[in-house]
């Protein structure tokens, strides 16, 4: 199937719409995951979701979403609790409380699977489903759902924005504001933990910690300003979401979760790499040329030094003394040197190799390096 | 037939027993990582060896090779290098580096199994949940024995798991509490780091077949984490960490077998019972005696009279960092 004929197909167009929408969501709150260090929280809370899928579908004894994703959420925030008890009145480190808090949910999750699957049966394929993620088994009724859920946490987000950044960036001053920073970070925690819960039919439990932190850390490397950080991470999310729904539909047998995470990962190398300012290929770029110029500038001021050492402004220097100085060979240095026209070479006598020296304009060069470059006692002093 | 044998062919032991042994191996290098602050590099870890299967299976066209523990050690390691990479590069913070990392090497591998692996058994939701219920029937002979194949593994990763903690004790401890010192008497605790995180991805393969790689995280971080609750010494949080495991292995089977549940989410869970336990009662830093400490008057250093308590809470005040 090509592009066009898939955007024509409904199924597709809607997948790709729900997946764009998780991705936006997931990538605004993200955000705010990132900067807080917390970016394995989602990991935490999407693995702790499990119990509460095969909670709520145990309960509700149907596959509608509304139930398995409510017991979702539910998990994730006890889960999310877990992590706070544990670090605030126990010397538990964090670490070891977000993995302590993951895998016993999660244990607990297989138990009450595996139970589920007793009691009913063949209905369980569904539950398996949120494992992974799987596209074809999103329902258009599935979509609204995920979709209404999705812009309200983009409305609570747009209504607390300052009081959600100054938590963020400052606690102490948000609480010198007055502001209830518990609550808060209470309220930031669970609407991750909802970015989190609409994602699991699409992307599946393991998987979707990536579209949490991803899109974010993408989005970070572009701005250093909280509202395009925001803003681009969205545009990112939306972006994998589309791109994963889209090639996992024009392959068989592609899940749509694992695609979805690739193509959000292939936007974090692409932004590690290119990204203005923070682009580790310019950062490459900058201190190639910087060494180089360095190293220009430290052979013209040993030039310079070795003819006030002789009181000769045009001596002619060895190029293996120049090496000694330098340690290292000279040679490309020089001729860079030369094709600049900054020194000269000469020849001394015939079987001593290479002398250079420096032109007027070298040696004028050279004379305003050497101040940044420090003088040593003596330097053109009388002798 | 022997009495071994006839015991060996019990499925109940076979699977109690590499339950346990999967608990004791993990439990053994998950402390380390533990008190090392690195918990999370085994959730990290323990999915991106996945990668390193598939590999090993897209080259050699088998799953019946050793060559799994290379690739798996291999996968273990790319992951804590990139991770350190992208620490290292300052454009991203340690966790969100694992949690780039890990998943984006998952995703590929899950992809690989769905486009060139379809057939085989080497389906995703295996390696996540584990089959330690069908363990035994995979056996393989040992001289005049037939032992389970998942047994001999486990069995044989615990032994290198606990002669790499025996011989390196001392190295493994001043690696893990004083890096800085560690250098300077010319012990390598990078190293020592990297050794560690390699016999744990090797570990990870070894207990996918048997729990499967989240309960395997279960193993490596809770039951050390509950021993961290009941004591300040390292040997002893080995020794109460795989008790704990051993324990919540027997314990989670009994309690599958009743509920007809899965064996190694219900083995893992166990271990959340005894870190619940050691959260409250644990002598020093569990949660009653935090609160009945910080009731207590707080008597000098020395007087041991006022009561058991009082002169727990005493000895945690005056040894340095009894609280922190």
């Amino acid at each position: 199937m090509d592009l066009l004929e898939l955007l024509g197909d409904f199924t597709v167009r809607s997948v790709a719409l729900g997946a764009a929408l998780v991705g936006l969501v997931a990538g605004a709150l993200g955000s705010f995951a990132l900067l807080r260090r917390q970016s394995l929280l989602g990991d935490t809370l999407s693995h702790a979701a499990l119990p509460g899928i095969a909670l709520g579908f145990l309960l509700s004894g149907s596959r509608s979403l509304t139930p398995i994703l409510a017991g979702a959420l539910i998990s994730g925030t006890l889960a999310a609790l877990l992590v706070l008890l544990l670090t605030r009145s126990t010397r538990i480190k964090d670490d070891a409380a977000l993995g302590v808090s993951l895998s016993l949910f999660f244990a607990v999750g297989t138990v009450l699977l595996t139970y589920a699957q007793r009691q009913v049966g063949a209905a369980q394929a569904g539950l398996d489903a949120f494992l992974f993620g799987q596209a074809a088994a999103v329902l258009p009724s599935d979509l609204t759902l995920i979709g209404g859920i999705g812009l309200a946490a983009m409305l609570a987000l747009a209504l607390l924005w300052k009081e959600f950044k100054a938590i963020t960036f400052d606690a102490d001053f948000a609480r010198s504001l007055g502001l209830p920073v518990l609550a808060l970070e209470a309220l930031l925690t669970v609407l991750i933990a909802v970015a989190v819960v609409i994602g699991l039919q699409l992307v599946g439990v393991i998987l979707m910690v990536a579209l949490v932190v991803a899109p974010a850390a993408a989005a970070r490397q572009w701005t250093r300003r909280l509202e395009a950080m925001v803003a681009l991470a969205a545009a990112f999310g939306a972006l994998a979401g589309v791109a994963g729904a889209l090639v996992s539909a024009s392959a068989r047998g592609l899940a749509t979760g694992p695609v979805i995470v690739l193509a959000a990962s292939a936007l974090v190398l692409a932004s590690l790499l290119v990204a203005p300012e923070r682009g580790l290929a310019w950062q490459a770029a900058r201190s190639w040329g910087r060494r180089r110029a360095l190293g220009s500038h430290r052979v013209l001021v040993d030039l310079l030094r070795l003819g006030q050492d002789h009181r000769d402004p045009a001596y002619a220097s060895e190029q293996g003394m120049l090496d000694t100085y330098f340690g290292g060979p000279t040679g490309h240095v020089l001729r860079r040197l030369r094709r600049r026209g900054l020194v000269e070479r000469v020849d001394h006598m015939p079987e001593e190799g290479a002398h250079w020296v420096l032109t007027p304009t070298g040696q004028a060069q050279a004379r305003e390096l050497q101040v940044p470059f420090g003088k040593r006692p003596g330097d053109e002093a009388p002798r | 037939m022997s009495a071994l044998q006839a015991w060996l062919d019990a499925p109940a032991v076979t699977i109690v027993a590499i339950g346990a042994l999967v608990g004791v191996a993990a439990t053994l290098l998950g402390t380390f990582l533990v008190l090392r602050r690195e918990s999370m590099l085994s959730d990290a870890i323990s999915h991106s060896v996945l990668l390193g299967i598939v590999g090993v299976y897209l080259l050699t066209g088998t799953l019946d090779t050793p060559l799994h523990v290379v690739g798996a050690a291999l996968a273990g390691l790319v992951t804590v290098v990139l991770t350190d990479l992208l620490v290292r590069s300052r454009r991203v913070k340690q966790d969100a580096a694992i949690g780039l990392v890990f998943p984006a090497m998952f995703a590929a591998a899950v992809l690989l199994i769905n486009v060139y692996a379809r057939d085989v058994h080497l389906d995703a939701d295996a390696v996540l949940l584990g089959e330690i219920a069908f363990a035994w029937l995979d056996v393989v002979r040992v001289g005049e024995l037939e032992v389970a194949r998942s047994l001999l593994t486990m069995g044989i990763v615990t032994v290198a798991n606990l002669a790499f903690v025996v011989l390196l004790y001392k190295e493994l401890k001043l690696a893990t509490f004083d890096p800085a010192l560690a250098i300077a008497l010319g012990l390598r605790p990078g190293l020592i780091g990297l050794a560690l995180l390699s016999l744990l991805s090797v570990t990870a393969v070894g207990a996918f077949d048997a729990v499967g790689a989240i309960l395997f995280v279960a193993f490596v971080i809770v039951p050390p984490t509950a021993a961290y609750l009941l004591t300040d010494r390292l040997w002893r949080m080995l020794a109460y960490g795989s008790a704990i495991a051993v324990a919540s292995s027997v314990i989670g089977y009994r309690v599958a077998v009743a509920l007809d549940v899965s064996i190694g989410g219900s083995m893992a869970s166990a271990t959340g019972v005894f870190l619940l336990l050691a959260l409250a009662f644990g002598p020093k830093h569990g949660l009653i005696a935090r609160a009945l400490r910080r009731r207590a008057p707080q008597p000098p250093p020395g007087v041991a009279a006022v009561g058991p308590s009082a002169a727990a809470a005493a000895a945690a005040l005056a040894s340095p960092g009894g609280r922190r």
